[in-house]
């Protein structure tokens, strides 16, 4: 931690007083929450630095930053298991299913990770059962293309999405490939017909196979209103595991730290970028740093 | 998890409820949690501080109603400065005075702009226009097929010279996706069409782009310099949190867009992003994009949108009543 960072340099005018006074808290608040770490998670943060202080004395601004960052990588779990369900499972595919509002980087996140199982000379089968936003199964197709896997889906749009996943993983099972990806529609979360309908992709998958990885796809750039997202995604459809695209914007992406808490889900991967190899594990201590640059 | 701002701010009244005149430290308190409120609705934090330090000024200030308690009257001051910022601008599209009128959409990916294009070609064939559609996207795979489809839902025409990135002839690389074909060129000669064929209006599609890729956004300002717009509208993810104001000043700066189209209404964010963008870019939020289809559009309300970002529509009813 250096003071060459915006964070560094409010901190040191604010202790220069050495004492630290509110406006101290103010510039860790102001930085948490610029992050979209949101009002809970920050106010955890800041009390426990509090009383971090408090039993042991006013830091100097050097501490204080390495507090500061051992107690935001405490809240995002360095511990969590974050591995992806991408081998055989027995005598069948893995099945990885992939969930979000509209327009977070579902599609595109699908083609990078089947990128990556490629290069892990994995057999992958793509479904596109986003049957519903115009040209969604021409773009997956595309991106299966770039990648080289095989796209199932439907010819004509406004086909059942349900039916086309369905086809998906039995063309998976019969063809005995390593792991099928299925693409679903972008859907707000409010909306209650369209969870419905996303509970019941997810039901009849599981007439063919168990799901071993259903992914929300978070976009970076979303606010507070991540949360609520994620908790009704998860309900619909049990989330095993996040990803957080968009990372190679300005957005930090912090709303995560709640979502991973509230949900006991971990974050997998992250989106950085609009190429086939811009997708990474998520690693918390560049978060963390990210964060607090 | 936390009281929603109803609550908080409910309990806030209680304790004001009954004193006579605001002191100070009333106000302190109200403006904390008005503060947390506005933070909740992703409303970026310097906006919340210059936000909050005008509410604190016009309170101080405040006559005392006889019919509010001092609590409410903060609230009052405040949804009534949310709708001066909101709508203090608020206006009807710029059509040219000689056709076509251009209009130029830009924003980060998956904000949205596409199927806007398609809401707005509606909106206008259903004013009398005649418009085009242009599909400058040139490299999300499928952008061109999806404006297509657009169009086709939508009625309207859309002008496609170049396939851009789909399946079989896409320019992907491990460097990241490029451009196939010149989207600069595109719109010019979207434009152009438009005047041989005679529509009246070209809405031109760009790729979606981030606030800190300079390539694109000098791209998004050539297309910009090329065709000459008569508006550049903005399209912004009501979803979108802190980052709304790096982002509003990164494309002010690449395109100088003049109105808002805030985008994904239709979900439960609070859309505080609205404020942000208002505040820091003083352009005129224009439409609201309220679902997936077509005619899922609307000019945008600024007092709807005020009561939405500040999630108190018991409170506001009591004080509009007052
Ligand atoms: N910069 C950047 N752009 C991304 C990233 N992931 C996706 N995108 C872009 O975001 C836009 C939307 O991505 P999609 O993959 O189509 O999103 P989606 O969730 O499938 O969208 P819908 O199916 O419409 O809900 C596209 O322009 C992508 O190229 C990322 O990590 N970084
Ligand atoms: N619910 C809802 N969905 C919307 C709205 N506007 C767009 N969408 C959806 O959001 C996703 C992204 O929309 P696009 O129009 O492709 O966004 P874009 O800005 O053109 O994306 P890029 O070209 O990749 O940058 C799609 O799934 C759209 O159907 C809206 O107002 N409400
Ligand atoms: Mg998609
Ligand atoms: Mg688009």
């Amino acid at each position: 931690a250096s003071s060459n960072n915006a964070l560094g340099k409010g901190l040191l005018t604010a202790l220069s007083g050495d004492t630290l006074d509110d406006s101290v808290w103010e510039e860790v608040e102001d930085t948490l929450l610029g992050a979209d770490l949101g009002v809970d998670a920050t106010t955890e943060i800041v009390d426990g630095l509090k009383r971090r202080v408090q039993v042991e004395g006013a830091p100097t601004t050097e501490k204080l930053e390495s507090w500061l960052h051992e107690e935001l990588l405490a809240q995002v779990g360095p511990d969590m298991d974050r591995r992806i369900a991408g081998t055989r499972v027995g005598d069948r595919p893995a099945v990885i299913m992939v969930v979000g509002v509209n327009g977070t980087g579902k599609t595109t996140t699908i083609g990078k990770l089947a990128r990556v199982l490629v290069a892990e000379d994995k057999d992958i089968l793509l479904g596109a059962a986003d049957t519903f936003r115009a040209a969604a199964a021409d773009q997956l197709e595309t991106w299966g293309a770039r990648v080289g896997v095989p796209t199932v889906r439907s010819a004509k749009e406004g086909a059942d999405p349900a039916a086309v996943a369905f086809d998906a993983v039995k063309a998976g099972r019969d063809n005995e490939v390593d792991v099928v990806l299925i693409d679903t529609a972008g859907r707000l979360h409010n909306k209650v017909g369209l969870m419905d309908e996303l509970a019941k992709v997810k039901r009849v998958i599981e007439k063919q196979s168990p799901i071993d990885e259903c992914l929300l796809v978070l976009d970076a750039t979303t606010g507070q209103n991540g949360m609520r997202q994620a908790e009704v995604f998860a309900q619909a459809a049990e989330i095993t595991g996040v990803v957080l695209t968009k990372l190679d914007g300005t957005a930090k992406g912090g709303i995560v730290v709640l979502v991973q808490r509230e949900l006991g889900v971990p974050v997998k991967l992250v989106g950085l970028g609009e190429g086939a190899d811009d997708l990474a594990p998520f690693d918390p201590k560049a978060f963390v740093d990210a964060v607090l640059d | 998890m936390f009281n929603s701002l109803s609550d908080r701010l409910t309990s806030t009244f209680k304790n004001l409820r009954g004193k006579g005149r605001l002191s100070e430290s009333d106000i302190n308190a109200t403006i904390r949690d008005i503060r947390l409120a506005l933070i909740d609705a992703d409303v970026a934090t310097p906006v919340v501080r210059e936000f909050t330090g005008r509410i604190r000024e016009r309170a101080l200030g405040a006559e005392v109603s006889a019919a509010l308690n001092p609590g409410q009257q903060v609230v009052k001051i405040v949804n009534e400065e949310l709708v001066e910022v909101l709508g203090g601008k608020t206006r009807e599209l710029q059509l040219a005075k000689r056709p076509p009128t251009v209009i130029m959409l830009a924003g980060l990916q998956g904000s949205g702009k596409t199927t806007f294009a398609g809401k707005l070609a509606r909106h206008l064939r259903d004013k009398g226009h005649f418009p085009v559609l242009v599909a400058a996207d040139l490299q999300r795979p499928n952008a061109v097929t999806q404006l297509e489809v657009v169009a086709e839902r939508a009625g309207v025409p859309c002008f496609a010279p170049e396939r851009g990135n789909e399946g079989g002839h896409d320019t992907a690389s491990t460097e990241g996706t490029q451009s196939y074909g010149d989207p600069v060129w595109v719109a010019q000669a979207g434009v152009g069409q438009a005047k041989v064929r005679q529509y009246d209006v070209v809405i031109v599609d760009t790729a979606g782009r981030l606030a800190v890729d300079e390539n694109l956004m000098q791209q998004a300002a050539d297309i910009r310099a090329a065709i000459q717009p008569d508006e550049v509208l903005f399209v912004i993810d009501a979803m979108i949190g802190q980052a709304a104001i790096e982002t509003a000043l990164a494309f002010q700066k690449g395109v100088d867009f003049t109105g808002v189209v805030l985008s994904k209404l239709d979900g439960d964010a609070r859309g505080g992003a609205a404020l942000s963008v208002s505040s820091v870019t003083g352009r005129p939020i224009m439409y609201s994009s309220i679902g997936e289809q077509t005619k899922d559009i609307e000019v945008f309300h600024p007092d709807r949108m005020a009561s939405r970002i500040l999630d108190m529509g018991d409170v506001l009813t009591l004080i509009e009543q007052a």
